[in-house]
C-alpha cells in the first residue's frame, strides 16, 4: 500500500469522520512514519480550525446599519405589496358588486317588461 | 451573543410581530454571524451582503422556528445557505499567493511565550490558507471544522449529497494541510512532539 492511497482517509480519520477498517491500512500506517506524521498535521490543523470558533471578526461600522436598513426596506416594500394588493382587492369588490348590482337591474328591468307585457295581452 | 435564554425570549417576541425585539435579536447576534459569513465568504463585501440576506430570510422565517434548535445554530444555517446561494452567483474567485515558509508550528499556546506566538504565526497562515481555498471546498471546511455543524445539516444547506459534503470535507483539509504546512512533514520531529493516537 502507498502513502497516497490513504491521504483522503487520513484527513477524515484525523478529524473522527472515519476510523481504519481495512487491516492493510491500518498496518501501514502503525509502520509509517510519514503517514503517523501527517496525521500529527491534520490533528494541529484541526485544532487551530477548532480555535477560530470563539475569534469574533470585527464587522466593520456599516454592517448594522445596513442590515437593519434592509430589514426595514423589505418591510416597506411588503407593507406597500400588502397595501397594493388590499386596493386591487377594494377595486375587484368594487366592480363585482357594480356589476352585480348593473345584472339585478338588468333582471328587475327584465321581469317588470314581462309582467307589463302580460298585463297588456290579458 | 446574549445567552440562548436571552435569546430564546426575543426570538418568542419577535415571533409575535415584536420588530424591537428582532432588531434586538439582530445586534446581539451580528458580529457572530458576520464573521461566519466573511469566513464563508473570504472578503467583507460579499460577507456584508451575506449578513444582510440572512436577517431576511430569518425575519421572513421566523415562524418556522420551531426551538429545537438554538437561534444561532438556525441562524448559522441560514447564512450558509446564503452564502452558497450568493457565491454561486459571484463569477471571480480569489487565489491569493501563499506564503513560502515551510516551517511546523506548534499551536499549543499554553507552553511558552514562544509557542503562543508560533500559535499565532500559524492562525495567521490559517486564514490566508482558507480564504485561498475554493469557495466550495472552505464552505464545508467552516462549517464543519470551525462550527462543528453535522454533515447533514452542511449537505442540505449547500445544496449537496452528505457523501459530498464529506468528500469535500476531505479534500479541503488535505489542501489546508498542504497549505498551513507546506513540504512534506519532518516525520521524526513531528512525532517527537506529539505522540500518534491510536488509528
Amino acid at each position: 500500500m502507498q502513502c497516497d492511497q490513504l491521504a483522503d482517509q487520513l484527513a477524515a480519520v484525523a478529524g473522527g469522520d472515519a476510523t481504519l477498517d481495512d487491516p492493510e491500512a491500518r498496518l501501514h500506517v502503525e509502520r509509517c512514519l510519514r503517514c503517523q506524521a501527517d496525521l500529527v498535521q491534520y490533528r494541529k490543523l484541526l485544532r487551530a480550525l477548532h480555535t477560530l470558533r470563539t475569534e469574533v471578526l470585527e464587522p466593520h461600522p456599516g454592517v448594522l446599519p445596513g442590515i437593519l436598513a434592509h430589514l426595514e426596506a423589505a418591510g416597506e416594500r411588503h407593507a406597500l405589496r400588502s397595501m397594493l394588493t388590499g386596493r386591487r382587492l377594494a377595486y375587484a369588490g368594487g366592480i363585482a358588486a357594480a356589476t352585480a348590482a348593473g345584472a339585478a337591474g338588468m333582471l328587475l328591468y327584465a321581469s317588470r317588461g314581462k309582467r307589463g307585457s302580460g298585463a297588456i295581452a290579458s | 451573543m446574549t445567552e440562548p435564554t436571552a435569546q430564546a425570549e426575543l426570538v418568542a417576541r419577535s415571533r409575535e410581530g415584536d420588530q424591537a425585539a428582532f432588531e434586538e435579536l439582530v445586534r446581539a447576534t451580528y458580529a457572530d454571524t458576520y464573521t461566519l459569513a466573511r469566513r464563508l465568504t473570504g472578503n467583507e463585501e460579499d460577507a456584508s451582503d451575506v449578513v444582510q440576506e440572512s436577517y431576511l430570510r430569518a425575519y421572513r422565517g421566523l415562524h418556522r422556528f420551531r426551538g429545537d434548535a438554538q437561534f444561532s445554530t438556525w441562524l448559522y444555517r441560514i447564512t450558509a445557505n446564503c452564502a452558497a446561494s450568493h457565491m454561486g452567483k459571484r463569477s471571480r474567485r480569489r487565489t491569493e499567493a501563499l506564503p513560502d515558509d515551510d516551517a511546523v508550528i506548534d499551536v499549543n499556546p499554553e507552553r511558552d511565550p514562544a509557542a503562543s506566538a508560533e500559535a499565532s504565526v500559524l492562525r495567521d497562515r490559517l486564514e490566508t490558507a482558507l480564504e485561498g481555498l475554493p469557495d466550495k471546498l472552505r464552505a464545508v471546511v467552516v462549517l464543519r471544522d470551525v462550527y462543528d455543524l453535522p454533515h447533514e445539516a452542511i449537505a442540505a444547506e449547500l445544496g449537496i449529497s452528505e457523501s459530498a459534503a464529506k468528500v469535500r470535507l476531505h479534500r479541503a483539509r488535505r489542501q489546508l494541510r498542504d497549505r498551513v504546512f507546506p513540504g512534506r512533514p519532518d516525520a521524526i520531529s513531528l512525532l517527537d512532539e506529539e505522540a500518534p493516537r491510536a488509528v
